[in-house]
């Protein structure tokens, strides 16, 4: 299990993607979290797939609506200035490149930029949501996840082995050990977590890693 | 013209074994209650269901599949729901995934007369199999074809007696879509108004496309994930 500590690093280093005035899609589970950490004074838009610009915090207890949930069906309130809209046009936000940035999950990214993160073969398959349209549609796409599988497998390969969800999307990954960007050179490492060396990540990583140790930071968790 | 009818057991009456229904809602948000029970106390068969969700095991469109009325689904995430597992698995039942952008827009082509459209979601995935590509602007496309239904179960939150519709919050999703993309759009409502009790400019679903119009009843509304802050606390 990855300890909640590695976890929280991830979602706090995640929300220094943000921009003020940007349009934000952020994914189910571990990237939801990212919207606890918009930065004081700074103004982002979240929205919803299921058709909300404008996703404020969780409700609380009795003011609950069950007309209002968020793309994981979990219960949600809405902010002021916020929107709803149907399904069709929430796509085409996301298709049409008006949503500045989506960070969604992932099982493996490739050095190509490539992302797999629905489907495992041999298991059920449970269906791809708005994932595919994200990754093809949002102007930046940043992967958040564990740097390695459970079993300590690297999830940052060479090739992504699962069947993937967009062909050369990502442009950044978060893990709990590094910040990586995907360039046309291959994967540069770009920062990493305190206490962590350039090494330390190349060895738990597949794919080829650019390293400059001379500009290389160390994010704050 | 009159589009009202009695409620879901008369809607249902029309509706013959093998038919393909869209049906609205995301999660259980904006699903016709009604019309699915009524449906499933009809116990019509070898259905095609159309709906980005397949809803709970007990509620929803959990409660067509329990009685094995569902031969096909063609959805967008199917995560909530076990008995969909088991069918699906033992392949008594179909299932097409799609790209919730994509469905969004085969349904909203469907409703707007256009046969198929170009797309980037999918490229290079399994999704891209079978499909026509082809590279606009140095950029490749799939070829994606309009969904239409036989009918279309709608559920909005006000609804005038020629089929004007009003829908409220994240209930709107695909409802305006599939209302547009059948043959035969039935429409069950939480409150059936007469016209002129909708404002024109806030109506999402012009009257055109819907051909019966109903008052719902009994509406359970259930929440699939109560998410809570503490009190006075912030959090999203």
């Amino acid at each position: 299990m990855k300890s909640e500590s590695s976890r929280e690093r991830i979602v706090r280093r995640a929300a220094r993607e943000l921009r003020d005035g940007f349009y934000v899609n952020l994914g189910i589970g571990m990237p939801t979290l990212v919207a606890n950490h918009i930065p004081p004074g700074m103004t982002v838009i979240l929205q919803s797939e299921n058709g909300l610009l404008g996703i404020g915090p969780f409700p609380e207890e009795g003011n609950e609506d069950p007309d209002l949930i968020n793309a994981g069906k979990q219960t949600i309130t809405e902010i002021p200035g916020s929107v709803y809209f149907h399904s069709a046009d929430s796509f085409a936000m996301i298709r049409g490149g008006h949503v500045d940035l989506t960070v969604l999950g992932g099982m493996e990214v490739d050095q190509e930029g490539n992302l797999a993160n629905w489907m495992v073969p041999g298991k059920m398959v449970k269906g791809m949501g708005g994932a595919m349209d994200l990754v093809a549609g949002a102007r930046r796409v940043v992967v958040m996840m564990t740097h390695t599988t459970k079993e300590g497998e690297p999830k940052i390969l060479r090739k992504c082995r699962l069947p993937l969800t967009g062909l050369k999307v990502v442009h950044r990954i978060i893990t709990d050990l590094a910040v990586i960007d995907v360039t046309a050179k291959g994967l540069v490492l770009k920062e990493v977590a305190p206490g962590i060396t350039g090494s330390q990540v190349r060895s738990a990583t597949e794919a080829d890693l650019l390293i400059d140790e001379a500009s290389l930071v160390t994010f704050s968790a | 013209m009159n589009k009202v009818i009695s409620g879901a057991a008369e809607a249902v009456e029309r509706i013959p074994e093998g038919s393909v229904i869209l049906m609205g809602g995301f999660g259980l948000c904006g699903i016709p209650e009604n019309l699915i029970a009524a449906l499933r106390a009809k116990g019509t068969r070898n259905l095609t269901v159309v709906s980005n969700n397949a809803g709970v095991d007990d509620f929803g469109i959990g409660i067509l599949l329990q009685s094995r009325q569902v031969r096909k689904m063609i959805s967008t995430y199917v995560g909530e729901n076990d008995i969909f597992e088991r069918q699906c698995l033992s392949g008594e039942l179909e299932v097409e995934l799609v790209p919730q952008g994509t469905f969004a827009e085969r349904l909203r082509a469907a409703g707007a007369g256009i046969p198929a459209f170009y797309t980037p979601t999918g490229v290079g995935t399994p999704v891209a199999e079978g499909k026509e590509v082809r590279e606009f602007d140095g950029r490749r496309y799939l070829l994606e074809r309009g969904l239409r239904g036989d009918f279309a179960f709608v559920k909005a939150w006000k609804g005038d007696r020629l089929g004007n519709l009003i829908y409220r919050k994240t209930a709107r999703n695909f409802n305006p879509l599939m209302a547009a993309a059948a043959t035969v759009t039935i429409t069950e409502v939480e409150e059936l108004v007469e016209p002129g009790a909708l404002d024109p400019d806030a109506v999402a679903t012009p009257g055109i496309y819907v051909d019966a119009i109903f008052q719902g009843r009994d509406y359970e509304k259930r929440i699939e994930q109560r998410t809570y802050r503490p009190k006075g606390g912030a959090g999203a």
